[in-house]
């Protein structure tokens, strides 16, 4: 994928400015992809919840690089990037959102409620914080078959209430499994403010009662999210135990499409849009000497070609057909589960 | 060989954790102490804490990681130490693990077993006495098992082991070491999904299973002596999906239908059952479709508290008497 290479003038090896072009490309990807399912749901060819994340893409970008293939990423329900980057192509995601019959789940659950268990994608239910137990399971897996691999389950701060998180994190503690906790603190579960959910500032401070270490970062600053995550995950592969990681961020849009927010107050969400992750991103790019104004140029006719081919590949797709609704219940006998492919094994970032 | 049902369970495991080492048990005190019934017993000495895995108390946990090993090949048989506890794990089976192949259209399997010790009539009083399976006979993309003797113990949880989805294995706590019988040496399975007549019988059909088969039986044999009526018994086995074939032979064969379940009257499998019988077989029918159930009241503790609620031998008799009779 990384065949972008418009670093002139550049002072750097190719392989890191394909990197950051890469990285770059993925922050525009997931922001095009987001705000593109937001319009198509004004114009009802999306129907259903639509859970943006714009905003948040630096977390799922700086995450998920570091990823390799055979890893198990459960994502949360703001989290399409962690599709687009595990591999799911996106014109099966597009169809996904459409309830098309070529989507991830064939029309059988909305948005992002499908997965790709061959991609190491899990398809999360609703009911936040659920996964975070899969990912446990995942990791203990790992761990007994001595695989090289990790599992992450991304959750936000809401989720962070629930039984299941605490279950999850303490049984990682007691195994010293091989998992990832990250959590997007974007401030608000639905409507309700992080004072009224918590008493403390930090989700991370969590961390130390299960035994392992939690982690802050800003979640809307690439750099941040990737430093951390490259360190701190590397560690968790090589045996050290589970980790957490706190990104700091904010949800632009409400809710879902129909929550217009109107708790917020809109100072807070213009404060929090001027620390937008793809803008801080650019000025890095720009700083380091590279021709921005042609990264961008270039970035966006890749992006808005992809996200194009994308809609056209769902609209284009049928609808699946009513006797489909019984299909897909029971696994008939000899079905084997699906772990993920490892078959390319060290692909950073795909 | 001749073995109680929880011998059956612990030989089950012991073979399957042999035959395939993908099959780990997981649970809150299974490792050392061999299980609170110690269905898990001698599991640690053979195949070590790697794959018999003791967990802090946390249901949903123990369901949820069952269901992230599963989903990547393993084959977990993850215990709840009571039925009851089930509840605080209830999401996780019915919304995770259920619904798992649906959302990724048919593309995963789940082969995970949830062991859960049932049942009334060990003085268990409310939170260890519960017959939860009608939580989740209704849902999609779940087994509902319920063995009542040693060999379906056995054969059905190895079928459920075997199976690419995730199997509710409901056991009967006081069966475990209440009934026994001689077993076949080597592997057998049960198939999942298929009835069983337990004795055959012309005049009036009981359709149970789990703990209340026993009882079935010595009615049909006490009515069988003092009223001279024949009665046939089939054992459902497995509740999800229900043999309906079996259900309606039964129902067309003798024309009554008495359902007997420990589980609570309202909302119990046997609504369900004289569903399918009252839709597919009204014209055989002489009679009403009775059912014999608990009480619709948690399982109170106190001897006398407990003896109403629950069906017995007797409650069982009466309503076959009863049902002749109309």
């Amino acid at each position: 994928m990384a065949e972008t290479n418009v670093a002139r003038g550049a002072a750097e090896p190719a392989p890191r400015v394909e990197y950051e072009l890469q990285l770059y490309y993925w922050m525009k990807l997931i922001r095009a992809f987001e705000e593109r399912a937001s319009r198509l749901h004004r114009q009802n060819k999306i129907f259903g919840g639509v859970y943006s994340g714009a905003g948040q893409e630096a977390i799922v970008t700086g995450i998920c690089t570091p990823l390799r293939d055979g890893d198990f990423v459960a994502p949360l329900h703001r989290d399409l990037g962690v599709f687009l980057m595990r591999g799911v192509d996106p014109g099966r995601l597009m169809a996904q959102l459409m309830g098309k019959e070529t989507g991830l789940s064939r029309g059988k659950d909305s948005f992002l409620h499908g997965g790709d268990l061959e991609l190491g994608v899990f398809g999360s239910t609703s009911m936040l914080g659920s996964s975070l137990p899969v990912a446990a399971g995942a990791a203990l897996k790992f761990k007994m078959k001595k695989n090289p691999n990790v599992a992450v389950a991304f959750f936000g701060e809401g989720a962070s209430s629930r039984g299941d998180v605490h279950e999850a994190m303490n049984f990682a503690g007691v195994h010293k499994l091989p998992v990832v906790f990250v959590c997007e603190n974007n401030r608000y579960a639905y409507s309700t403010p992080l004072e009224k959910q918590m008493a403390i500032e930090d989700v991370a401070d969590r961390a130390v009662a299960y035994g392992f270490k939690g982690y802050t970062c800003s979640g809307n600053d690439l750099l941040a999210v990737l430093e951390l995550s490259e360190r701190v995950i590397e560690r968790t592969r090589a045996g050290e135990g589970p980790v957490l990681i706190e990104c700091k961020t904010y949800r632009y849009r409400g809710h879902s499409e129909h929550d217009a927010a109107l708790y917020r107050d809109q100072e807070e969400l213009i404060e929090w849009q001027s620390r937008d992750p793809i803008p801080r991103f650019e000025f890095y790019l720009e700083k380091k000497g590279h021709d921005l104004k042609h990264i961008r140029e270039q970035i966006d006719e890749r992006v808005n070609q992809a996200v194009q081919a994308a809609v056209e590949f769902a609209e284009n797709s049928p609808l699946p057909e009513p006797k489909e609704a019984l299909e897909d219940i029971y696994a008939p006998p000899g079905a084997a589960p699906i772990p993920p492919n490892t078959s390319s094994n060290g692909n950073p970032g795909r | 060989m001749e073995a109680t049902y929880i011998k059956a369970i612990n030989a089950a495991l012991h073979e399957e954790m042999r035959r395939d080492e993908n099959v780990f048990v997981m649970g809150e005190d299974v490792a050392d102490l061999g299980g609170a019934f110690k269905a898990t017993e001698g599991l640690l000495d053979v195949f070590g804490e790697e794959r018999v895995i003791d967990t802090p108390i946390s249901e949903a946990l123990i369901v949820g990681a069952g269901i992230g090993a599963a989903i990547l090949g393993m084959r977990p048989v993850v215990e709840m130490q009571f039925a009851d506890f089930i509840s605080c794990g209830f999401d996780q089976i019915v919304n995770t693990a259920a619904t798992l192949r649906y959302r990724h259209g048919g593309k995963a399997a789940c082969p995970l077993v949830i062991r859960a010790p049932s049942g009334a009539g060990v003085h268990g009083a409310l939170f260890h006495s519960q017959n939860p399976e009608a939580w989740f006979t209704r849902v999609p993309g779940l087994k509902v098992v319920a063995p009542a003797t040693p060999y379906d113990a056995k054969g059905i949880l190895k079928s459920a082991i075997r199976d690419g989805n995730p199997v509710v294995y409901f056991e009967h706590k006081r069966l475990y070491r209440s009934i026994k019988e001689d077993l076949p040496e080597g592997d057998f399975t049960v198939p999942i999904g298929v009835a069983e007549i337990r004795k055959p019988g012309d005049d009036l059909s009981i359709i149970t299973y789990g703990g209340t088969l026993g009882q079935s039986l010595d009615a049909a044999r006490i009515v069988e002596k003092e009223d001279g009526l024949s009665v046939e018994v089939l054992d459902l086995r497995t509740l999800l999906p229900l043999d309906r074939e079996a259900i309606l032979a039964t129902a067309r064969k003798t024309g009554k239908v008495l359902v007997v379940h420990e589980d609570r009257l309202t909302g119990g499998i046997g609504g369900e059952v004289a569903a399918i019988v009252a839709e597919n077989a009204f014209e055989y029918l002489d009679g009403p479709v009775r059912r014999v159930a608990a009480l619709d009241a948690p399982v109170a503790f106190s001897p006398p508290l407990e003896n109403a609620i629950l069906p017995n031998t007797n409650k069982i008799v009466d309503a076959i008497r009863s049902l002749a009779a109309y």
